[in-house]
């Protein structure tokens, strides 16, 4: 978006036809990178936490695998991945005025990511069952070891800081399919066209930030 | 707004199918990592470095950061050293 916009250098005014006023971005997109930047900082400050009670509490955590089911949630990783690549096909298609493309990408987005929930809620009935929960003193490590009784694992913040992230995580997730929701209504009464599908956008960068912080978080919290 | 949408359309559709099997094979390859005998800190250190790169993936391609002007990378740039020094700085604490 060029513009023949004059620019000040000193005292003189200079007509420069380079001259680019601003980060040169739509409004909107930029209000949404903000809050993108925000968010880092939100899910930063808890995985700080995390990083500074297993480092202070060895005692209260466990290796991976060791209670958290770790195939499970690497399958879940897939499908957010997944995900994130019918979002950006859905903007693809909308970028060359495939309106049938966006409606279907769009769906298969929201379904993949509502699933994504699912399977994180059922992860969450299978570990309340074997007793890690929030605040849980100890619990037995029942599904992961194979063994009735289970080794006796863990203290209360491993439990707590395991829910807390990850159920913030999902709660962005949820948010998230509820605004593709949206979005799905509105492409199909046609407010996206091939010149104007900021909404799409929007939406994309959101959902591709939440795959982004749970690519960190499968790491961090699972892995190591 | 017009303008906008046919500069961003102007470049050659990104390899999203590439990067997606990128992320893929990088996750399987994290998983297994994750599960070697190797010490701790390396663990650590390789598996922060494969989801750093990962996410950089996903920034770059998907959320077309690598097609915006410089001045938005700068912004982005801001949290990453207040990151930094959340994380590192109560590291040095133990």
């Amino acid at each position: 978006m060029s513009s023949h916009t004059p620019a000040l250098q000193g005292n003189l005014m200079v007509h420069d036809s380079t001259y680019e006023p601003g980060i040169q971005i739509y409004n909107m997109k930029l209000g949404m990178w903000l809050f993108l930047l925000s968010e880092v900082m939100f899910f930063t400050s808890l995985l700080g936490t995390y990083v500074i009670l297993r480092f202070a509490h060895p005692d209260h955590f466990a290796d991976p695998g060791a209670v958290l089911n770790v195939p499970l949630t690497a399958f879940n990783t897939f499908f957010l991945i997944c995900s994130s690549v019918t979002m950006v096909k859905a903007f693809a298609a909308i970028q060359k005025g495939d309106q049938k493309g966006l409606k279907l990408w769009l769906l298969a987005t929201i379904l993949i990511g509502a699933c994504f929930v699912g399977i994180q809620a059922i992860e969450y009935g299978a570990l309340v069952h074997e007793g890690f929960v929030p605040m849980a003193a100890k619990y037995h490590a029942l599904g992961r070891t194979g063994v009735e009784g289970g080794p006796i694992v863990g203290g209360p913040l491993y439990g707590s800081t395991f829910y807390i992230m990850t159920g913030f995580h999902g709660l962005h997730v949820s948010i998230g399919v509820i605004c593709l929701t949206f979005v799905l209504i509105r492409a199909m009464q046609g407010h996206y066209t091939l010149s104007d599908h900021r909404g799409v956008e929007l939406i994309g960068l959101y959902w591709h930030f939440v795959d982004l912080v749970w690519i960190i978080l499968f790491t961090i919290v699972y892995l190591i | 707004m017009t303008t906008e949408s046919q500069t961003h359309g102007e470049h050659h559709d990104p390899p999203y199918m590439l990067i997606f099997f990128v992320l893929l094979v990088m996750t399987l390859a994290e998983v297994g990592y994750a599960f070697l005998s190797l010490p701790k800190f390396w663990l650590g250190f390789g598996l922060c470095v494969m989801a750093i790169w990962k996410a950089l993936l996903v920034a770059m391609y998907y959320m077309h950061l690598r097609w915006e002007p410089r001045k938005l990378w700068l912004l982005v740039a801001v949290p990453i050293p207040l990151v930094i020094i959340l994380i590192t700085a109560v590291l040095t604490e133990f």
